[in-house]
């Protein structure tokens, strides 16, 4: 399974990348993997404010409707719109190609209430 | 949850298990659209052991079972099936099922796992004279195989006549050493499939379909393909296009009502209603970017004129489409509707079924 370390995951099963004030935020390869088939994409617009955790996007698969939430509050800055074409891209790389958006993330702070990679491996272990 | 004599083997496979109508049931077991495709193009196993199979004998059978549902089997021959709804006494559809005529008074009722017992119970209720009645479901297991290879595959393990055999007709005869009953029936519209034996051989015919399919690109298939197989088709299904709340006429199943039948249960009802109802099942495709699904509102100039009964991907025309019960005013085909997505108006088009 892919966890890489410079990411920060959720409950939810969405991870962050943290550069500077920008982050990139996408599903994990769990979340993909229980979503199956994924059809279907809905991004914000830039320029929306959203509060941490606050559902921002919605992931469709052939079978279920699943909302994403934002790690950390912040200003959406950029929409992957590869994948409102190519909505399988979630499936095939959740981690690279597959990421859902940039935000200009509010307050740092935030990302101290989640997980590391170890943490959140250890969270899928104890899921099963 | 009840579980097929299968579950093992489904776990064995790594499918996805899910609660269907109380039923522990494999939804996929690598993905949907992948499943979707071999049926499609190659051959696909399902477990449908947990379909309800009701016995019907005795010397009024006929008379008893012509008189439960809207379909007529009166002129049909041993070895042959037919689809028909079971109707209340409002013309309301209590279930859809298949009748299997396996003597001239005998007959078996294949009907919905979620309806088994409500069935069973109203069919009691309503027959008299000679007459047995009998709830087989745990009697029987039911394997269906789907798609064009399917015909090659069995033919490995049968000496049933299959290529004689024509569409809704019955054998019974021997598989991989087993007694069977084998129906050209299915679920997904292609050339097919289902077979119903012992429960406690299914896993053995199971794995000799398996490996009598290897050759043929044969995979198991779970029932999230099953549902956009047959959506595609235009097919309806119990609980989403069809229910107590709707009449075979709204259904788009008027070719199963026989008005000319002497007597049956909903007549009075289905005659009197045969005009005077508003809305009618369509399929749509959707035009702008939104997968419909059951439930969601669809509206015209703002009014609400419908409601979604299924809706889904379709992985052979690679579009969104569904199926939804709509007014008749704005139901016929070309009219552009919108359908509430998150509350918001989603462009779609009503269109001819079946879709593919």
């Amino acid at each position: 399974m892919l966890l890489p370390k410079d990411l920060y995951y959720t409950e939810n099963h969405e991870w962050i990348f943290v550069e500077g004030k920008k982050g990139t935020i996408g599903v994990t390869e769990h979340a993909q993997k229980e979503m199956g088939d994924i059809v279907f994409v809905e991004l914000p617009e830039i320029g929306d404010n959203f509060e941490q955790f606050d559902s921002f996007a919605v992931i469709e698969s052939v079978k279920a409707v699943s909302d994403v939430y934002l790690p950390v509050g912040g200003k959406v800055i950029a929409i992957n719109q590869d994948i409102l074409e190519q909505p399988e891209l979630v499936n095939d790389e959740p981690i690279e190609s597959g990421w859902l958006v940039e935000i200009e993330i509010s307050n740092l702070d935030e990302l101290e209430s989640l997980m590391d990679d170890e943490a959140y491996a250890h969270y899928l272990e104890e899921g099963k | 949850m009840k579980r097929t004599p299968l579950f093992n083997v489904h776990k064995e496979l790594g499918a996805r298990l899910i609660d269907f109508g109380g039923w522990e049931m494999p939804v996929q077991y690598t993905s949907i659209i992948e499943e979707h495709q071999t049926v499609r193009k190659q051959c696909g196993l399902f477990d449908v052991s947990h379909m309800g199979e009701i016995y019907f004998s005795g010397g009024d059978a006929l008379k008893n079972l012509n008189y439960l549902i809207t379909n007529d089997i009166s002129q049909i021959a041993v070895g042959q099936v037919v689809y028909t709804p079971l109707c209340n006494h409002h013309g309301g559809v209590l279930d859809d099922l298949l009748v299997y005529r396996l003597g001239e008074n005998e007959f078996l009722l294949v009907v919905n796992a979620s309806n088994i017992e409500k069935d069973y119970q109203w069919i009691k209720e309503h027959v008299n004279g000679e007459i047995t009645v009998k709830d087989l479901s745990s009697d029987f297991g039911q394997l269906a195989l789907q798609g064009p290879e399917s015909e090659k595959v069995l033919n490995k393990l049968t000496d049933i006549k299959l290529a004689d055999m024509k569409y809704y007709r019955f054998s019974r005869g021997k598989l991989a050493g087993e007694d069977v009953l084998l129906s050209r029936t299915g679920y997904t519209g292609e050339i097919g499939f289902e077979i119903y034996l012992s429960p406690a051989k299914l896993e053995e015919i199971w794995h000799e379909i398996i490996d009598a399919g290897l050759g043929y690109g044969i995979k198991p298939i779970g029932l999230g393909a099953r549902d956009t197989l047959r959506l595609e088709k235009g097919f309806c299904l119990y609980g989403n296009e069809l229910s107590e709340g709707v009449n075979p006429w709204q259904a788009g199943l008027s070719w199963t009502v026989k008005l000319n039948k002497r007597d049956f249960i909903g007549k009075d009802a289905l005659l009197e209603s045969r005009q005077g109802y508003n809305r009618v099942l369509r399929g749509f495709k959707v035009i702008d970017r939104g997968i419909p699904r059951k439930g969601y509102k669809v509206s015209k100039d703002k009014k609400e004129v419908g409601i979604v009964t299924s809706g889904s991907y379709s992985p052979s025309l690679k579009e969104n489409i569904g199926l939804a019960y709509l007014e008749k005013d704005v139901a016929g085909t070309g009219s552009e509707l919108d359908i509430i997505i998150r509350e918001k108006p989603v462009k779609a088009l009503v269109v001819e079924k079946p879709f593919l």
